[in-house]
């Protein structure tokens, strides 16, 4: 059942493991021929190794041949649309890739404080500032995540300063929110409280008014929300909060539908942390290195992990703040990744970011309108950069995961599925401002012919994928018998 | 969909079951089959005191990972050890083998504040 019209972009074959095609040990293509090594003295008795250690024999050729395939074997947005909701699989400029292998950041040395890598950080801090209108920022945070925990130490060192930790422990969080926003919020030593957002799938003052009180520390709110809606009570709530004593965090893994357009601070957000890699681009990077920014209000610069970068005359000076939280990661952060995220916002500037932002929402909503008919809204209305879709196909047993999976056989990445958790059998699409006018109606087409495979002739969706190299894994033995290692010999 | 009645409900699809002074405590058979194939369960420790309403532990499923709430208060006495090598027993038999946790109850009351296998029925329905 392979469909037609699929680029050549797929690999069929699984590539083997190298240790499955090399040479006999006794042809000795590793050219290093390391002395062995007398540890008895140092590995205690009984742990040392009763088998020698084995490499496989590749000539370099041949490795590079092997990681090569298995490069291809790989989904990437270099090869694939990867409408991935919420995790923003944008295009990841080259510009930035050319601009990181710079000698003069390439080999640039930390501590050299003449070194254009500093001047880098001090005007990625402002750009994020002005973007953001929370002026003060740290660069430091290895990822998202991180950036989210260091802005709810934020709010946790504030209330400290202000002799209140230890009435202030809660922070709200609507049910639509993403999984790491309770978990920040549990790691620093507060009690998340689930907001259930109403029946346009926003939260409302009205949901929001019974939790605050005098033990609220915070509110934690993604905007526009996992839904791809905008909360348009927002800047209400935030009020609410704020005139209860309490903080708003805005959970900046949606900025990029509304950077450039809106600043976070018209609508009361005193933290926001920024995933570089949604919004300006920077590659994902199979789980790192990442950058997650924090940016927060002139009041709140006192708690910001350091070092943060001052501008003095012509050159910047690094400067830990007097009641900083503390450090978050060795040197200025991932500074590789930082760079990247400059080098777009520098090529775009503040004005293409904007026009980014409007034609993330303009893609958004044109899969959202074409795909009304088979794959419609569960909260229909303008949606931002992305749009999250009911199946009406499960009546007939096709589940979301069938329709994921099928995708895959057209070279297309499977949408995020099953969140938020709010809607079942959620399918979250966000196709970037990145692609085009005709792959989005591939994209379109390609939805329409699954939908009709749904009603038609299910099975093939059941069984999906059928093109790639691996079929339908189980995830369930997977995850009920977890193998991590591999035995090489 | 199975719909028990010698048990009782809570809004969060957690039942209850009376033995004496304790509760034998699972998740119902709508929320194994909304959940799906369970894969861990998260247990909390022996003797902890926890009241009603309160996150007791965590089910896992390929989906989705889910808090479950104590539709009593009490002690936790005794956990389903099947289930941490059987997870699967939650989806075979939600009710039987696929009970969680016993609780000795410190407030029999709440018992009535739970909701009847009909309740329930008619509550689930509503959630479609």
């Amino acid at each position: 059942m392979k469909p037609k019209n699929v680029p050549q972009t797929i690999i069929t074959a699984a590539p083997p493991l190298l240790w499955e095609t090399s040479a006999a040990p006794a042809t000795r293509y590793v050219s290093s021929d390391p002395k062995p090594l007398d540890g008895t003295a140092l590995v205690p008795e009984g742990l040392g190794r009763s088998v020698p250690l084995a490499f496989s024999e590749h000539s370099e050729l041949q490795v590079v041949r092997h990681f090569k395939a298995l490069s291809q074997a790989n989904f990437s947005v270099d090869r694939n649309m990867y409408p991935l909701g919420s995790c923003t699989m944008k295009y990841n400029p080259k510009i930035a890739e050319a601009i990181a292998s710079w000698p003069e950041f390439f080999n640039a040395h930390p501590n050299n404080d003449k070194s254009p890598a500093l001047a880098v950080l001090g005007e990625l801090q402002d750009f994020l500032g002005e973007l953001t209108g929370l002026r003060a920022v740290s660069l430091q945070p290895a990822a998202g995540a991180q950036g989210e925990l260091a802005g709810v130490l934020i709010i946790r060192a504030a209330l400290a300063n202000r002799g209140e930790l230890e009435t202030r422990t809660e922070i709200l969080i609507p049910d639509s929110a993403h999984g790491t926003n309770p978990a920040s919020t549990t790691m620093a030593g507060f009690t998340p409280i689930t907001i259930k957002s109403g029946a346009g799938g926003k939260i409302t003052p009205d949901l929001v008014r019974p939790f605050i009180g005098p033990k609220t520390a915070g509110i934690m709110i993604t905007n526009p929300s996992t839904l791809g809606i905008f909360e348009d009570s927002i800047q209400e709530v935030a009020r609410m909060v704020h005139e209860a004593g309490g903080y708003v965090y805005g959970d900046g893994a949606n900025f990029n539908a509304i950077a450039g357009i809106i600043k976070p601070t018209d609508y009361g957000i005193d933290i926001m942390h920024i995933n570089v890699h949604k919004t300006f681009g920077t590659p994902h990077g199979g789980g790192g290195p990442g950058a997650g920014p924090i940016c927060v209000t002139p009041e709140l610069a006192q708690f910001l992990p350091g070092p943060i970068l001052e501008k003095v005359g012509d050159h910047y000076r690094a400067q830990t703040p007097e009641k900083s939280i503390g450090r978050l990661k060795t040197g200025w952060g991932n500074f590789g990744v930082l760079l990247r995220a400059y080098s777009y916002l520098i090529s775009h500037g503040i004005d293409g970011i904007r026009k980014n932002s409007i034609q993330a929402v303009l893609s958004g909503n044109y899969i959202m309108k074409k795909l009304e008919k088979i794959f419609p809204a569960a909260y229909p209305e303008t949606c931002m950069h992305e749009y999250v879709a009911e199946n009406p196909y499960v009546a007939g047993g096709v589940h979301t995961l069938d329709i994921a999976k099928r995708l895959l056989d057209f070279g297309i990445h499977a949408p995020t599925v099953y969140f938020p958790l709010i809607v079942k059998e959620a399918i979250m699409i966000e196709p970037t401002e990145s692609e085009s006018l005709e792959d989005l109606d591939r994209f379109v087409e390609v939805m329409e012919t699954i939908a009709r495979e749904a009603q038609e002739n299910p099975e093939v969706l059941k069984n999906a994928p059928h093109s790639l190299p691996l079929g339908r894994v189980d995830e369930v033995l997977a995850n009920r018998k977890v193998i991590v290692k591999h035995d090489l010999v | 969909m199975e719909y028990k009645d010698n048990v009782r409900y809570q809004d969060s699809h957690e039942w209850a079951r009376i033995e004496g002074d304790v509760a034998v405590i699972g998740i119902s058979d709508y929320a194994q089959d909304s959940l799906g194939d369970v894969v861990f369960v998260e247990f909390p420790d022996l003797g902890k005191n926890l009241t009603k309403g309160q996150a007791f532990g965590v089910v896992e499923s390929v989906k989705a990972a889910s808090d479950v709430f104590m539709p009593m208060t009490g002690e936790i006495i005794e956990i389903n050890v099947l289930l941490k090598d059987n997870p699967e027993k939650i989806n075979q038999d939600p009710f039987g083998d696929g009970w969680i946790m016993k609780v000795k109850i410190s407030q029999p009351d709440e018992y009535d504040t739970l909701m009847s296998a009909a309740d329930y029925q008619e509550y689930v329905k509503g959630l479609d």
